[in-house]
């Protein structure tokens, strides 16, 4: 199987991949959404045609409410953020933008404000990163139990660290996406992020799952003298078209929801598309080669 | 061949059934009946409240009960908006969040922020007036005439030919020294005894004294808690509210209100969200349009791929969104665009049970299998990797939804583990019985043209 013999190919471009993300978490940062860091968000729409960004940050800063930023959205609307607003200030906000530069009254339609107060975003940030951890956790634990009986060559919580090694892959690549996104784009971490983020890391460890039962089974009606590196290639191969299929079906209905879906999960879909193109790399291309990598460094050291 | 009848039989009432599942969501839909869908605020435009409740001061075996008393505070408070369905919960941060309290409050359709926040926030109003009995006798009257013909009658815009019925009298809660729960000595019923301050005192005596022989009535949040007669002057600012049927447990809440002024809990407002209903529609319409979309491509994809197979698999696939839709409505769950973007996910993943069950049995045909021998084989060899493979989903999607502090990730954990649980039964038990049911005996050519599928590998 092409896939056990050029191994380090493979492993090179996850590395490369990886390398990349992590570069751009370190350049440009990420770009957190107010769930998490706190702050308002005010979406208006105007009635006609809506004023220029210039103008809107001149109203705004009037208001005296600290630093923000203003971008428009859609054909008629502005995206407003600010710091974690008061009641007052939310509204003088809103009285300044609803004037042109004549003072006279527009039709300004506030469609959406969001507000969280820092201490619900820090409990949220928290929260986010234990729930990550325990997903994590809890699957490892699981794959070593389910995997419990196989021990000869690879022993079973090699099994799970593997799955460790490309669940973490899985988590980097879409951050990496989500920097140069938050960068260029405007694309923040938020809770649907994570959200995105633990539904990868299911579908991926599904995906691993399944080469990984298929190298179970094979074990099981092993041969005698068959090398464990056979035995992997010939499971690989055995669920390739299958791990392929299931990932077409759901990228087809992300694609769709991308295009055709609603604007509110639109960044949620992409950190999904990316994830999980990631996700069915890492189970066919990075976990199962690497359980046979793993047996030569046993073999290795045996000797 | 009885077999054979027996998974057509089960086929033709599978389908039966889901094509009556399919109706009952459809007319109670549009019908509007008490199973129609629950829409959550990004869906249907409302406003979202969060509110951290500061118990530091509070005694640590208080704190629930305080905690409940806030809630219900709040909720007759968000009631009086006349809000279809509000929800009024407490949420404990637990150990992960930190321990703290909140109160989360959801006024569907409500998008004026300001008033909902003022409303919640205000103090409870107590207040004594001096019944006129004659307007009420006559508004009384008025409300008998009226009523038969089953319009309810608004007393507030009734006409009051003889004057306002009630007469403001100035003395308010905020007259008041303090409350108290005390129990009458002869009926043992409890009542909320009230202290007014010298200003308070004063006025009450005076009213009393003016009024002997009439009817006070005290109006809590603007409700007539009770109207007792007035025999004497009661010097000294010391009343008693008992209503008739009072229990003990609602004089204490009335003393804990207007005790602590304002609520039993301090709460500071610490995140807002407003949705419009005219954002709220289009993300529906784009959800379910998505939806409509990604079913319609994966059904053409598993036909075109795995030729009869696969257009069974699309059946079960179309029974698979019925049964979720029905659980909807049954349970009910709360559908928002994250909820809605993981049941389109949840499709494309429903697929996956089916494609490892059908690349197995090509693999049994490839070893010359005959078709129903290799149905069976297939589905028994691809049982173990769709139990480990779903079991982790579900560790996922429990641990979503037990951490999540967002309706919206709540919402989505939920549809997410049923999703799962839902696409193991239609595979294992739906697409096995289709298939079994037109699995042919013979080894024609059209049969095994049929049953093939994808390239030849």
């Amino acid at each position: 199987m092409f896939v056990v013999l050029y191994r380090k190919w493979f492993y090179a471009v996850s590395a490369l991949l990886v390398v990349a993300s992590l570069a751009s978490v370190a350049v440009w940062g990420l770009q957190y959404g107010i769930d998490f860091a706190g702050g308002s968000l005010i979406e208006l729409e105007y009635a006609s045609a809506r004023p220029t960004v210039e103008m809107v940050q001149k109203q705004i800063a009037a208001t005296d409410v600290g630093a923000f930023s203003a971008r428009e959205s859609g054909d008629k609307g502005f995206i407003i953020r600010t710091k974690h607003l008061t009641q007052e200030q939310h509204d003088a906000v809103i009285s300044a933008l609803s004037k042109d530069a004549a003072g006279k009254v527009t039709g300004a339609d506030e469609k959406r404000f969001d507000s969280v107060g820092p201490l619900l975003g820090q409990e949220a940030a928290r929260k986010a990163l234990v729930s990550l951890a325990l997903v994590i956790l809890a699957i490892v634990l699981f794959i070593t139990y389910a995997f419990r009986q196989v021990s000869e060559p690879v022993s079973s919580w090699k099994y799970g660290l593997i799955a460790i090694i490309a669940l973490v892959h899985d988590v980097i690549i879409p951050t990496g996406a989500f920097a140069i996104l938050g960068h260029f784009q405007g694309f923040e971490i938020d809770t649907l992020f994570i959200t995105a983020l633990l539904v990868i890391l299911g579908f991926s460890i599904h995906d691993t799952i399944v080469v990984f039962d298929r190298v179970r089974e094979n074990l099981k009606h092993r041969s005698s003298g068959e090398a464990f590196e056979h035995i992997v290639g010939k499971s690989i191969s055995q669920t390739f078209v299958r791990s392929i299929n299931t990932s077409m079906t759901v990228l087809i209905s992300l694609v769709i929801m991308y295009f055709v879906g609603s604007e509110a999960t639109r960044h949620f879909v992409v950190a999904l598309l990316v994830g999980i193109t990631a996700g069915t790399y890492s189970s066919i291309f990075l976990g199962s080669p690497l359980l046979v990598t793993f047996q030569k460094l046993q073999e290795k050291k045996s000797r | 061949m009885r077999r054979m009848t027996k998974h057509r039989s089960i086929a033709v009432i599978l389908l039966a059934l889901s094509i009556l599942g399919g109706y009952f969501i459809y007319s109670s839909e549009v019908k509007k009946s008490d199973f129609a869908f629950k829409l959550g605020l990004d869906l249907s435009g409302g406003t979202h409240l969060v509110y951290k409740a500061d118990t530091s001061d509070i005694a640590d075996g208080d704190v629930q009960a305080s905690m409940s008393s806030l809630r219900d505070v709040i909720e007759r408070r968000v009631n009086l908006f006349g809000v279809s369905e509000p929800v009024v919960q407490v949420e404990e941060g637990g150990v992960v969040g930190g321990g703290g309290h909140k109160l989360i409050v959801e006024l569907p359709g409500v998008t004026d922020v300001n008033k909902a926040v003022a409303l919640i926030g205000k103090t409870p109003v107590l207040e004594f007036k001096l019944v006129n009995e004659a307007a009420l006798t006559d508004l009384q009257a008025q409300i008998q005439a009226l009523g038969p013909d089953g319009k309810p009658i608004d007393i507030s815009t009734a006409p009051a030919s003889k004057g306002e019925p009630f007469i403001s009298t100035g003395l308010t809660g905020r007259l008041l020294d303090r409350a108290e729960l005390e129990f009458d000595q002869r009926t043992g019923e409890p009542q909320v005894s009230v202290q007014f301050n010298t200003e308070g005192s004063e006025l009450f005596a005076k009213i009393t004294k003016e009024n002997v022989g009439k009817r006070i009535a005290i109006f809590l949040d603007g409700t007539v808690i009770s109207s007792p007669v007035v025999r004497e002057e009661i010097s000294g600012g010391k009343a008693q509210i008992s209503g008739g049927s009072m229990t003990s447990k609602e004089a204490q809440s009335i003393v804990r209100d207007l005790n602590y002024g304002a609520l039993p809990v301090p709460i500071t407002l610490e995140g807002t969200q407003k949705i419009g209903a005219s954002l709220g529609a289009s993300a529906l319409h784009a959800s379910v349009q998505s939806g409509i979309w990604a079913f319609a491509f994966i059904a053409l994809f598993l036909i075109l791929w795995y030729r009869l197979p696969g257009l069974l698999a699309s059946v079960s696939l179309a029974i698979y969104v019925v049964i979720m839709l029905l659980l909807f409505q049954a349970i009910p769950v709360v559908l928002t665009s994250a909820g809605l973007a993981g049941f389109i996910l949840s499709v494309g993943m429903a697929v996956d049970a089916n494609i490892l069950i059908f690349e197995r049995m090509k693999e049994e045909f490839k070893r010359g299998r005959d078709i129903h021998s290799g149905i069976f084989e297939g589905f028994a060899r691809a049982w173990f990797s769709i139990r480990d493979g779903n079991l982790s989903s579900l560790i996922t999607a429990a641990i979503l939804f037990w951490l999540s502090s967002t309706p919206l990730v709540k919402g989505f954990a939920l549809i997410f583990g049923l999703g799962v649980l839902v696409s193991m039964f239609t595979a294992i038990t739906v697409s096995r019985t289709f298939l079994l049911a037109v699995a042919p005996k013979s080894h024609g050519k059209v049969s095994t043209f049929l049953f093939n599928n994808g390239f030849k590998n």
